[in-house]
């Protein structure tokens, strides 16, 4: 198979020359990707900090849900999520299926439960560490999640960015709820999908070597940025 | 003069399972000069601090304060505690000091006015905007002091503050505790240092297996204890 030479030579093209279309994909992959982590946050870290931090009935179970969540198929994300917005679905006025928000909104549910399960971890180390000294200067549940967010933030940084992973490398519900038209909701990865189904193998790869490039861009900032902070701290 | 105090422990308990680690306590506590709790290591002289200061719920028996919502003036809270290990935030030396007093309501300038005096007092006065945890083990235990000082306390809790310390860095500790008792705060501090205890004066409340065995003031303890218990301990032969 030729394809692989062939599609390096591609990437390398792609990749080297200005080509609106790809920065317009590779635009809107970033642009949902990273707002679909910012609305998941948003209710997922302070969850998750609430459940490093106080013991309720019930508990365990809503842990044991946001892990079990953790493995959503997407497809099936992607499909209750079109029943949803779909014009006879409950949420069908609002006209967001086929467009950008609905797939920021699959990525967004994808994500919320990483980031409520793995920042539930991340702070529970530091809740143990800080529990006492905190209840001894008589911090409330909400001064003490406010407080765990901020002392864990580098950490959470690295449970943004599992969850980035995750919005980015989303398929199977972005597929289904945008629909991959081109130029409006197609991003790189159902536009790997597509290039793929049509028998475009190297530009079905090259899309996927820029992908891993923007993905390794991303993390490399975030790393850059965490160790530039943690220096001045 | 007080505001919660005394603070009154009647038939006091604390049960780990089948553990009785503190075997029903009765006493009183007042303003004045620091008490000591003394005894060997796992007399229940830590876990007691915490049930006076509220982190551990007892198993039978009660701590009362004689007006438990009085507080000093200023927004100062009726206890805090400072505790054997600092635990400092990830935040600057500044940023450490004014954070329970931003908890507690005081502005920004005010905490911050307020947290520079204390850090000034201890000698932290040029390492404000040093990270907390790159501080020393000392400067740690010194910050730990003065973000509690800067809070004016009616009570302060100490657990062996001095414990991981060195002995000039003990030396330090001890002078910043007693300007802090001199400030009108009550200071009830767990020892098992002896000498620490006998210069710091005060109260001696002598624990062994979880029961106040013996009180009195310091100089009248370590001149001639009355118990068995104590006087082994004095002679450093009394081991859990």
């Amino acid at each position: 198979m030729t394809d692989l030479g062939d599609a390096f030579d591609a990437a390398w093209r792609l990749l080297a020359g200005p080509d609106p279309a790809l920065a317009g994909i590779v635009g809107l992959s970033l642009q949902t990707s990273l707002l679909a982590v910012l609305l998941a946050a948003i209710p997922g870290l302070p969850l998750g900090a609430l459940l490093a931090v106080r013991r309720f009935p019930g508990r365990g179970m809503v842990v044991a849900v946001a892990n079990a969540m953790m493995g959503l198929p997407p497809v099936v994300a992607g499909l209750v999520l079109y029943l949803l917005l779909s014009r006879s679905g409950p949420l069908g006025s609002f006209g967001l299926l086929f467009t950008p928000g609905a797939m920021v909104l699959a990525q967004a549910v994808l994500v919320a439960p990483i980031l409520v399960a793995l920042s539930r971890q991340a702070l529970e180390a530091l809740w143990e560490e800080y529990e006492e000294q905190l209840r001894s200067f008589g911090a409330g549940p909400g001064q003490a999640v406010r407080t765990l967010l901020w002392e864990g933030r580098f950490s959470l940084l690295t449970v943004l960015l599992a969850g980035f992973g995750r919005a980015a490398a989303e398929v199977g519900a972005v597929m289904i709820v945008g629909g991959n038209i081109e130029g409006y909701t197609r991003t790189m990865t159902t536009a790997i999908a597509l290039e793929t189904s049509k028998g475009d193998l190297p530009l079905a790869l090259a899309l996927g070597s820029v992908l891993l490039a923007v993905v390794l861009l991303v993390n490399g900032l975030a790393q850059l940025l965490r160790g530039a902070a943690q220096q001045a701290r | 003069m007080p505001f919660a105090l005394p603070l009154r422990l009647n038939g006091l308990r604390l049960a780990i399972g089948s553990t009785e680690i503190i075997r029903g306590i009765t006493l009183e506590l007042r303003e004045g000069a620091p008490s000591l709790l003394v005894g060997p290591n796992g007399a229940g002289k830590s876990v007691l601090l915490r049930l006076l200061h509220g982190l551990l719920a007892p198993s039978g028996g009660t701590v009362e304060w004689a007006n438990p919502a009085a507080r000093p003036p200023g927004l100062g809270p009726r206890d805090t505690m400072v505790f054997q290990r600092p635990v400092l935030l990830r935040r600057t030396v500044l940023g450490n000091a004014t954070y329970p007093l931003r908890l507690l309501g005081h502005s920004r300038a005010e905490a911050r006015l307020r947290a520079e005096t204390a850090l000034e007092r201890v000698g932290l006065g040029r390492l404000l905007h040093r990270p907390a945890r790159r501080l020393s083990g000392g400067e740690q235990q010194r910050l730990a002091l003065a973000r509690a000082w800067a809070l004016a306390p009616e009570v302060l809790f100490l657990d062996e503050p001095t414990a991981a310390l060195d002995p000039a860095a003990t030396r330090s500790v001890e002078a910043i505790v007693t300007a802090i008792a001199e400030s009108g705060t009550k200071v009830v501090m767990t020892t098992h240092d002896l000498a620490q205890a006998r210069r710091l004066g005060g109260e001696v409340l002598f624990l062994h297996h979880g029961r106040v065995v013996e009180r009195a003031d310091a100089e009248a303890f370590f001149a001639g204890p009355r118990t068995e218990e104590a006087a082994a301990f004095l002679r450093g032969e009394l081991f859990w």
